[in-house]
């Protein structure tokens, strides 16, 4: 039984070992000598959507598509391109999903507009309530 | 007493039943591409096995519909797919695949175990095929007509199932 327990987990770890069998891409895990550089990478990574392990950011995530991702990023970057081009460019192929860095746009916008609804709501009510009791106090 | 005192609590109501039903909704963990009905980009990769040529665009652009197959030796569900590909293979597809983070001796394994559909096999060693296409995950199939444009994104291992469609839609971007 032991044995056959084993066996499973070795042949379930297999494919994640095997997919490490090639070193991760050179830009992977390493920063660019550049700090600037290095930091607007990192900030753009940290709004990019691993694909794979879609609740992380590709700065998280260890998954080898992340790191391919992350090579990317940071070769661009390196190349001198914009991080907001980047973020276009990965967009225009995945859609507004792999961005964590939410625009206004036509499916969007009740994001934005329904905090600014609330709020405008509460205002409107607080300033009647308030306008009531002042009249009541200028009464008494 | 005020109808308008349940209010508040009638939108938590409403609230928690949205997010019970999608709760109980399947969710759809599949990235399409976007990419479909664009041109596949310029890319020139080398070989990923020693009987057979890597992969460039040029090699989809001579008039006749192809699948790219992006897979791996170390992708299961690509052992999977590998007797349905050989199917596409026997009624004449030429299929190109691309071998994802793949050491040359593990796909020469593979092919040696699962058959070699491929006419091709290039080797992306860093996904970069994969992203410029659109492409989130491995198995993928793509259909390209003759002119090198993206036609058809199968995401996922090819199934029994899929073969009639795939024969369908490269007949259709012929």
């Amino acid at each position: 039984m032991k044995r056959l327990l084993i066996l499973l987990a070795v042949l379930f770890a297999m494919p994640v070992l095997a997919q490490q069998s090639l070193p991760p891409a050179p830009l992977a895990y390493q920063q660019l000598d550049d700090p600037g550089q290095e930091a607007a990478a990192q900030e753009l990574m940290e709004t990019l959507r691993c694909l794979k392990c879609q609740s992380q950011s590709i700065a998280d995530s260890d998954a080898p598509m992340a790191g391919d991702m992350r090579h990317q990023v940071r070769s661009r970057i390196q190349a001198g391109e914009n991080p907001e081009a980047i973020r276009q460019w990965l967009v225009e192929r995945y859609g507004d999903y792999v961005s964590y860095d939410p625009k206004v746009s036509s499916t969007t916008w009740p994001l934005f507009a329904v905090p600014l609804a609330l709020f405008a709501l509460v205002g409107l009510v607080l300033w009647r309530r308030m306008g009531k009791r002042s009249e009541e106090g200028d009464a008494s | 007493m005020r109808w308008t005192l349940w209010l508040p609590l009638m939108l938590f109501a409403g609230f928690v039943g949205l997010a019970g039903y999608q709760l109980t909704q399947p969710k759809d963990e599949f990235v399409e591409s976007k990419m479909v009905g664009k041109p596949l980009p310029a890319f020139d990769l080398r070989p990923a096995a020693l009987n057979r040529p890597g992969a460039s665009l040029a090699d989809f652009q001579d008039g006749k519909p192809k699948l790219l197959n992006i897979w791996a030796s170390w992708c299961l569900p690509c052992i999977a797919e590998a007797p349905h590909l050989e199917r596409l293979k026997e009624q004449g597809v030429e299929i190109v695949g691309v071998a994802i983070r793949d050491r040359p001796q593990d796909v020469a394994r593979f092919l040696d175990q699962h058959g070699n559909p491929y006419a091709r096999i290039g080797a992306d060693d860093v996904s970069a095929i994969q992203l410029e296409i659109g492409s989130s995950g491995v198995p993928e199939t793509f259909v390209i007509d003759g002119q090198g444009v993206i036609r058809h994104q199968h995401i996922g291992d090819v199934r029994a199932s899929d073969v009639p469609m795939l024969m369908q839609k490269l007949e259709e971007a012929r």
